[in-house]
């Protein structure tokens, strides 16, 4: 009836997780000027990612539940995309 | 125990009972994420007003703290995951087991946070009238910044009020965030105690589910908080 994921499966996400962990870490430990952010914030993605896909099963879900799941971080999208635009815009001279 | 034993009178089967109850859960883990959105807006404004405040204030947290307690964290989803998979199998054991173990990890993050939030008021780092960045710091380095764009040691003061800006978010976003974890502590010590009664099976293992899917969730709003709140440099 439903989609029972393999503890192999769960084991090697759980160490991607943890091996982004560590890269996260060790990257913010580097001076890398205006990259640090962008790849600070790639890793939480990358790891964000993997939970839902595999944690939260919507690798296995049906197509409407990968709508519901991509919904809610679109919306938040367009909530930070539009705040953070205005607020360049608006204060640039700051 | 029959499947349709449990199958409320307004659903055709078990099979779209559970659509229903997934689709809702993730329904409201959609609000979950802009309510939390909200206040990682306000984070991303203010960093971006004040990024040598953000990073001063970052500097007196603790980052190896921060990182033990992501790596309890997402232990703590590998366990939840795995006991979802208990209950889809019905190792009934292996279910209270698994989800016994994902409360301890979860309380030794409330646990870390807790002795995290004490030493900051111990250092009077908590946003108000007695918050000072000079108490307890040897280190005179977090009190001036070195500019490192121009190659040169020039110091400047440090504004604490956008510090306290930033702690308010730290406080603020920590603070939301162990309440959810409180919330789902709660939530699992029900389920275990159902789980000891033998109430799931592979037939039937909805609560677990979605009570995972709601351990994940909180799980990757700290892994945004993590690298956002402890690693600015």
């Amino acid at each position: 009836m439903h989609h029972v994921v393999e503890k192999k499966t769960y084991y090697i996400v759980s160490a991607w997780l943890m091996l982004l962990l560590v890269l996260t870490v060790a990257a913010a430990q580097r001076d890398l000027g205006a990259a640090n952010v962008p790849i600070a914030l790639a890793i939480a993605i990358a790891k964000a990612i993997l939970i839902v896909l595999f944690f939260m099963h919507v690798r296995y879900g049906s197509p409407l539940v990968r709508l519901f799941a991509a919904g809610g971080f679109f919306w938040l999208l367009i909530m930070l995309g539009f705040i953070l635009a205005d607020v360049q815009a608006r204060f640039s001279g700051w | 125990m029959t499947t349709e034993a449990h199958v409320a009178h307004h659903f055709d089967d078990a099979e779209q009972q559970y659509a229903a109850a997934n689709l809702g859960m993730w329904l409201f883990l959609a609000t979950e994420v802009l309510f939390f959105g909200g206040l990682f807006a306000g984070y991303a404004q203010y960093r971006y007003w004040y990024p040598t405040e953000f990073a001063a204030g970052s500097r007196r947290l603790d980052p190896t703290l921060g990182a033990i307690n992501t790596a309890v964290l997402l232990t703590s989803s590998l366990t939840m995951a795995l006991a979802v998979r208990a209950a889809q199998t019905n190792d009934r054991r292996g279910t209270v087991r698994l989800l016994a173990l994902t409360i301890v990890l979860g309380s030794v993050f409330l646990g870390v946070k807790a002795y995290e939030y004490y030493h900051k008021y111990d250092e009077n780092l908590i946003p108000g009238r007695s918050f000072s960045l000079s108490t307890g710091h040897g280190d005179s380095g977090d009190l001036t910044t070195l500019d490192s764009s121009r190659g040169v040691a020039e110091a400047r003061e440090i504004d604490e009020g956008p510090v306290q800006i930033f702690l308010s978010f730290y406080f603020a976003m920590t603070g939301l965030h162990a309440a959810h974890m409180v919330i789902g502590i709660g939530l699992l010590g029900a389920l275990l105690a159902a789980a000891r009664r033998g109430a799931f099976s592979s037939d039937y293992f909805t609560p677990v589910e979605m009570t995972g899917l709601y351990w994940h969730f909180v799980d990757i709003v700290w892994v945004f908080l993590f690298p956002l709140l402890y690693l600015i440099r």
